[in-house]
Parts: structure tokens; sequence; C-alpha cells
């Protein structure tokens, strides 16, 4: 009814154009552009024509938002009516770090009111780094009857309470998946709150909860839910627990274990293995917590198949995962600490010759006088192992510019490149220059690069590198690098494709951030913290570009004229209304 | 690692904020006392210097707060680097002199402080187990806030913006680590910081990796090795021993054989002894023949360099005790 409706307005006053256009009824158009479900393709078909861009507001059912202060839930619920799926993400990425005040903003309440009036068949909301309180969870499971799918990740502000009240409430819920926020856990009660009538989920993930949960209300629930394919478990969760789970629920694609590490007997362990191996449409593996080496055999028929492996909780040496990854040929995407030093990542490149991701985090980030950990050579081996590498998170603590050129030179498909050399500033461990001619190479022969991140001592040097070759750059990071103003000027007159630009402690000062005048509004966002920008310099941003929002985060006891923090953004909604005491909207 | 050299920016710090100047990460700890705190007058942190290493002697609960110390003295730290205490000295400074437990923790900024007397070292462990147990119990310098953070069972964001290296404006107030630490750096979500902090005090003993040692039995052709670390009790090891071992001395089994688990603690060695005239024994750090079971299991790993298993009758000058034990038994 409303696509005809819409048909008709248009084509009364526009009959004779109406027969110079294509005989191209409205129908068919909406519904070819149904089918569309790239956001970026959408938006570019949005601004083809007038008609078109109608077509697509009317057929578009889910949105995303990369942040949340660039529109207004009143302007989304305009443009689009028809939605029934949100992803919002909110604060900036280093609140991660702990760099953003506790009561920043990103809120969703505001949205969900909105959409309570707006969409009242919404199913799904996906929000990232936002603030969700537990009464906004509440009002979210009673105003949405047909409620689907909730996926949490990084947000912070509400307690298991929330998440008992929307167990308790949605009736239709297929997906729960909750992932490192900063929850209150106030205990595993949460879980017995679906009615034992409820069959429907097929996702729960509650792995980053610590609390205990009602097993025998677990097993029940996974036992009459029929659809389910992934279950993450918690830490308190046991292997034989786990094991009475999987024998109801061999469906599993993928599967986050407990805690990985009782005393079993030999006839558990045999039970154990077996159930695991009855599982075969597995995929993907995580969790494992405090594994235990004799164990890993049990999980050998599943990896076979794996895909994904998720080993970053589990503290493995060398030997054990080599073990282990000879019976993944499959891999894909492997996760690991970096516990398994730099002969477990040789074994990574033994092993896995389809590996396209790798990520290494450190089990030990704060303590310096370690001096175990990966390497420079781990790195290189996986790399002569894996040529289709493209996605790689490196936590070390020495790294090489031959090393790096080496890297790049068998994986030169990379589009993500996150390198951290966990101590500032520090140069080529062997040549002590800096780390410009690594961060040189990754640009010069890596074409698809996407995501940068870079570390280790950098002069302006590595920034004209980045400048001049990084053409698809969309992501940078930069922390404790650079030497002056020009190094940001480069990134900013080169990197055309630029979308989100983080910085940290680095001399960038106002010149710097002028630099970027017109980039903004064709950027996500930019964000500046410990630089050398000033009060002055942002409100010569915020005068000369109106469509910008620039705000400027003020420490205790830091001088009036500095801008510690700033966050610039584009937006449409205008400045926010929302923003603490501690935070300036120029 | 040499010192970053291009930092030079954070020089106009005489205006910034504490947090950008401890940013700067020296990496030699000589000169993280001259690069942090600018806030400070220079002069008077090299005095407070010297008075901290000032040994002095006070009434209980009398304080002399014309003196003031740095927390953790500068002659502490060359002995007890590896308590994590900070080398350069901190904002929240305190009065020196003895007092008593309510004076600590009413201290002139409202903080845990701590008694500071001859017995420096010792007192100041004491002191530290009020405000960071798993640093001083561990001996180890491994405490970042994050660290304190992941002790808590649930845990919200930790508190923003704040100076790691400022036990004051940290609310779980817990010994900084002997190095500057940069907040957010590095760049690790706040769970995973959490979690690997609790597992790595869990497993502090395995991090070493793992300790083989030598076994020898008397009469065997040859010898096997063990991984100490991969046993946890007296139990364990003599089982794993016995399996290894059984095909030497199927010979010698006695009447009651060798299965008689009286789930007794380390009464398996004495079945050993009792059934097949053999005592497990163990060469230690001086290069002593001890019997194994005497100390605790932490104890034994720590100092156990061979293992040897030897024919009752030899045992006998070695382990009077155990004989003693042997003949209560019978």
């Amino acid at each position: 009814m409303e696509p005809s409706e819409l048909k008709r307005s248009k084509d009364s006053p526009n009959s004779d154009e109406s027969t110079r256009r294509s005989s191209f009824p409205d129908e068919v158009l909406e519904r070819v552009l149904s089918l569309l479900k790239s956001h970026r393709d959408r938006s570019s078909v949005s601004l083809v024509c007038k008609d078109w861009y109608n077509a697509e507001r009317w057929s578009r059912t889910h949105v995303f938002i990369g942040n949340c202060y660039s529109v207004s839930p009143e302007i989304v619920a305009r443009r689009f009516p028809k939605i029934r799926s949100v992803t919002l993400k909110g604060k900036p990425r280093f609140s991660d770090f702990n760099l953003v005040p506790e009561n920043w903003g990103a809120d969703i309440h505001a949205w969900l009111v909105v959409f309570a009036a707006k969409y009242p068949f919404l199913e799904e909301l996906r929000l990232k780094r936002m603030a969700i309180s537990d009464e906004s969870l509440e009002f979210l499971a009673v105003s949405f009857p047909n409620f689907k799918a909730l996926s949490l990740l990084s947000c912070d502000g509400f307690s298991t309470n929330g998440l008992a009240a929307i167990a308790t409430h949605c009736k239709n819920l297929t997906e729960l998946d909750i992932q490192e926020n900063g929850i209150d856990d106030k205990g595993g009660s949460w879980l017995s709150c679906f009615p034992e009538s409820f069959t429907s989920l097929e996702v729960l993930n509650f792995a980053n909860l610590s609390s205990d949960i009602n097993f025998d209300a677990l097993e029940r629930l996974v036992g009459r839910c029929k659809s389910m394919r992934v279950l993450k478990l918690n830490r308190s969760v046991s292997l034989e627990q786990l094991q009475r789970l999987l024998v109801n629920a061999p469906q599993l694609a993928e599967l986050g274990t407990g805690s990985f590490s009782e005393e079993l007997t030999f006839r558990q362990y045999v039970e154990l293995e077996s159930a695991l191996s009855n599982c075969k449409n597995m995929h993907t593996l995580s969790g494992l917590w405090d594994a235990k080496g004799i164990y890993l055999p049990a999980l050998y028929p599943v990896c076979t198949h794996l895909t994904f492996l998720n080993l970053s909780y589990a503290a493995l040496r060398s030997d054990e995962l080599a073990k282990l990854l000879a019976h993944c040929p499959r891999l894909k995407r492997l996760w690991v600490l970096d516990t398994v030093e730099d002969k477990g990542l040789e074994a990574v490149g033994l092993n896995c010759p389809l590996l396209e991701e790798l990520r290494v985090f450190p089990a030990d980030p704060f303590d310096e006088e370690i001096i175990h950990g990966v390497t420079e050579a781990g790195f290189v081996a996986v790399s002569f192992g894996c040529p289709r590498l493209h996605y790689v998170l490196y936590f070390c603590r020495q790294m090489t510019n031959a090393a790096v050129a080496t890297i790049v030179q068998n994986c030169p498909d990379f589009t993500h490149f996150r390198l951290c050399i966990m101590n500032p500033g520090q140069p080529d461990y062997i040549t002590n220059e800096p780390m410009d001619e690594a961060f040189g190479a990754v640009v010069k022969t890596c074409t698809k690069l996407q995501r940068l991140s870079v570390s280790g001592r950098l002069t302006d040097l590595t920034f004209e590198y980045i400048g001049r070759y990084a053409k698809n750059l969309e992501t940078l990071s930069v922390a404790f690098a650079g030497s002056s103003d020009w190094g940001m000027q480069c990134v900013m007159g080169g990197c055309s494709k630029l979308r989100k630009l983080e910085i940290r402690d680095c001399p960038f000062g106002n010149a710097a951030l002028l630099s970027g005048l017109e980039k903004y509004e064709s950027m996500r966002s930019l964000w500046m913290s410990a630089c050398n920008v000033t009060m002055n310099g942002c409100r010569l941003l915020a005068r000369e570009m109106p469509r910008l929002n620039v705000e400027v985060m003020k420490e205790d006891g830091s001088d009036d004229s500095q801008a510690d923090k700033v966050y610039v953004y584009r937006s449409i909604a205008g400045p926010r209304r929302d923003a603490p005491p501690s935070v300036l909207t120029l | 690692m040499s010192t970053p050299l291009e930092h030079d920016y954070i020089g106009l710090s005489e205006t910034s904020s504490v947090e950008r100047s401890s940013d700067k990460i020296p990496s030699s700890s000589s000169s993280s006392s001259s690069s942090t705190h600018p806030n400070e007058d220079k002069t008077t942190r090299t005095s407070l210097n010297l008075k901290g290493t000032e040994l002095r002697l006070g009434l209980p609960g009398s304080q002399s707060p014309e003196r003031k110390v740095s927390l953790f003295c500068k002659d502490l730290e060359s002995n007890e680097r590896s308590n994590g205490f900070a080398v350069s000295p901190l904002k929240n400074l305190m009065s020196g002199a003895k007092r008593g437990f309510s004076d600590a923790i009413d201290g002139p900024n409202g903080k845990w402080v701590f008694p500071m007397n001859g017995k420096c070292d010792v007192e100041l462990a004491k002191g530290a187990i009020l405000a960071s147990p798993r640093a001083v119990l561990e001996g180890k310098n491994k405490l970042p806030s994050g660290r304190e953070v992941g002790g808590l069972p649930q845990s919200p964001k930790p508190v923003q913006d704040k100076n790691i290296l400022v036990p004051s404006a940290n609310e779980h107030s817990n010994a900084p680590a002997s190095k500057a630490q940069v907040v957010g750096w590095p760049p690790i979500r706040s769970f995973r910081k959490n979690t690997m902090a609790s597992n790595s005090a869990k497993n502090s003993e395995d991090a070493a990796g793992c300790l083989y040692v030598k076994v020898s039995m008397d009469g065997a052709p040859y010898l096997r090795k063990v991984d100490l670390k991969t046993y946890k009790t007296y139990k364990e090891i003599s089982s794993a021993l016995e399996k290894m071992f059984t095909c030497f001395t199927l010979g010698h089994c006695s009447s009651n054989g060798l299965a008689v688990r009286d789930g007794l603690s380390e009464s398996r060695l004495m079945d050993l002894l009792h059934g097949s005239e053999y005592v497990l024994t163990y060469e230690d750090k001086d290069g002593d023949w001890m019997l194994v079971g005497d100390v605790p299991w932490e104890m034994f790993i720590d100092t156990c360099k061979r293992l040897r298993i030897v024919k009752g009758s030899e045992a006998i000058g070695l382990a009077p005790r155990a004989m003693e034990k042997c003949k209560n038994q019978s």
C-alpha cells in the first residue's frame, strides 16, 4: 500500500517525465533494492536520483550508524520507515582503553524511545560502545514484541538484572550475545529467567560473565533449543558439564567452552572426546579457559573442520600449540596468547597454509621484565607459511624494519595491519633506527590496506609514506609517534579514503589539526589526545566547519589553553545536548 | 631498549597534566625520577630522596610532619626491586615516623600509608600487604592497576583518566609498578586485561615453564626424567614414579603388593618403603641427599635438583624418622 501511494504521489505532478523515464515500476525497483544488503551500496544507490533515494529508503530494513551522534533517532526514523534491524556504535574506540570519561554519553535510551514509537516491530539491536542501563534493557524487552536479537559489545552501564529482563520478556529471542562489556555481574540467575516454554534461541554468548549460572537451567535450555548453533559458555562451566551440554547439542557450529582444566577420569575424558567428535558442523572454537595441554587431544576430532580457533584465553606453550595445530589444516583465523612464543608461531606457519587472520595477544602486557612473548621471528615464520594472511594484530616487545619488509613481501594482501610494539617509541632493536621503513614497506607493498596501527619509534617519514602510498587506507591509529605537524599533514593530504583517525601522545598541533579542515566532513571521526592542540585551534576549527562537532574533554588540573582530548566528527544532528560538564562542545 | 628520545615535545610539560608527563616511559629507571611530576620542585624531590633514605625511629603513634619521605625509599628499591614499588617519588608523600595502624589509615591524604622504621624491608612488606597483597606475596614485579582491578569479582570499567603512578587517584590504592605506566597502553580491552591479570596470579608458579630432573633408581639400567611442574603433591609424584619404575621392581614386590593406597598423605612413600624396601630421596641445592616428603611441596620443587630411588637398607642412615614411622605403622 505504501509503495503504491508513493507512486501515485510521484506520478501525478510529473506525468510528462514519467513517460520519458524508463518504464521501471517502483515495485520492481524496490524489490531489486531490497536484495541489497551492504549499507555502502545502499548509500550509493540513494544518491542516484530522487526516485532511487525513495525506493531505497522504503526498502531498507537494516540501518548501520557508525557514530550515534552523527544523526538523531528522529532523523533516522523519518528517512527509513521500515527498519527492523539497527546497528549503533557510540563512544570513540579509545574508550576501550579508558581514555574516555565514564559519563561521556552514547546512551541508548533516547534511541529506544523513538524506536518504540516508530519501529514497534524492531527485531535486532546491535550495539558497540554504547551506554545502556538496566532500565533501558527492561524497556527494550517489553516494547518490542517481535524482538529477536540483542548483541552488546564493549558496552557498559548495565547489570545482569537487565539480562534477566530480556530473558523473561522476549518470547521470540533468537540471539543473546553479550561480549566484553563493563557489566555489573550480580549473579547467574538471569539465565534461569528463560521460560520453560522458550525454544527459539539460536545464539547464546555469555562467555565474559564471571558468575556461576544454574547449570540445570542451562542444560534444559540448550536441550530444548534445537536450533541453537552458537553457544559460548563462561568459565564457571566445567568440562564435565560441557560434555553433558554437547551430547544434547551436536548441531552446534560455534562453541565457546568453559573452563578446560578440571581433573577428569579416563571415562569422562573419553565421553568428552566422543561428544566433541559428534559435532560435525563445528567451525569455530573458543573459550578453553585455563586449558591444560593434556586435555587438548579431546579437541582433535573437531579441529579437522575448524576455521576459527580462539585460544586467546588459554595460556598454551609452544609445544602444546604445535600439537594442536597439527590437527587444524583448514584454519583461517587464529587468535593466540604470546605464551606460545616464536616456536608456537613457527608451528602456525607449518600447519595452517590457509590462514587469513592472526591475532597474538600479550599474556602479561604490563610486566616489562618479562622476556618471553613473541618477537619478529615468529611473525616472519608465519608469513612464510601463510601467504593468504591479510589480517594481523600483533603485540610484541621487539621488531625490526627488515622483518616487516620480509613479512609484507611474503604476504602482500594485507588489508588490516595492526602492529603493537609494546614499549612506546621503541626503535628497531638491531639497527636502533626508527621503524619508518617498516611501515613504509607495508604501505608500499600492501595496496589493499584498509586499516593500519603503527607503533615503535616513528618520525614524520612514516607519515609521508602513509600519505603517499596508502590510498585505500580507511582507519589509522597512531600513538607516541611523529616529529612535527608535517606528519599529520601528510596523512590528511594523502589518504583520500581516510574515515577514522585516532592519535594519542604525538607532537601534532594546531597546524596539523587545521590541515584536515576540508577532510573531516568526509570522515567519520578524528580523535587526538595528549597532542599539542590548543583550545584556540579547536575553536577555529569549529568556527570554520559548522557541520562538524568539535568536542574537547578537559582533565583536572590541566592548563586552560590546552585541548587535552579532542573528538571531531561530522553530524547532521547538530551539537549534542547530553554532554557531561567535562566535555566542551565548541 | 633505548630511552625514547623524541619525546621532547613533552618537555613543554611545565603546564601539562601529571598524566601526560607520565606518558613518557623511561626505559631505564634512573631517568624516571627526573621525568615525572613536573609539578614538584626538583630540589624538593632530591632532598626528599636523601631524607627518605634516613632511618629514624619514633614512638608509636607519633608523627613528624616536617619529615616527608617517599613511600618507597631508594635503598629499598635496590633490594626489593621485585616488589613492584615505584622508583620515582610519588605525589602522595606521607610522614615517616613509626605510627600505629589507625594512623596509617588516616594518613595525610586519607590513603594507605606505611610505617617506616629500622626494619625497612620487612615493615614495608607488611604494610604493603594492606594495599596490595598480591604484589608482595608473589614478590614479583607485576602489579599494574589493571591487575588490581582484575582482583575484584566484578569490575566495571576502572576509574578513567587517572595517573596510574599516583595511588591517591586510584581507588584501588595498589602499589604502582616500578616503571611508569601509561593509561590505556598497551591498547588492550579491560576485560582481557582483567582476565589475564587473574590468570597470571594463578599461574605464577608455572611461569618458568617446566622443571625436569633426573630420576635414578638403584639397580635400574637407565635413568628417567620427570617434570616436577606437572605434579602438585607428593602423592602424585610418587605414584607417577611408581608407574615409571614398576618394571624394575616387579621382582621385589612385597606380599601385600604395591597397589595399597590408604589415602594417607605421604604414606605412598611409606608404602614404597613398606612394600618394596625402596625410598625416594633427592639431592638439594646444597648437594645433600634428603628424604622426599619432609618439606612443603613448593619448597621441595624449588630445591630439588635430582631424584634417586634408593634401596631401603641404604636409606636407613638417611631417614631415621622414616624408619620410626614405619615401625609405628606396623
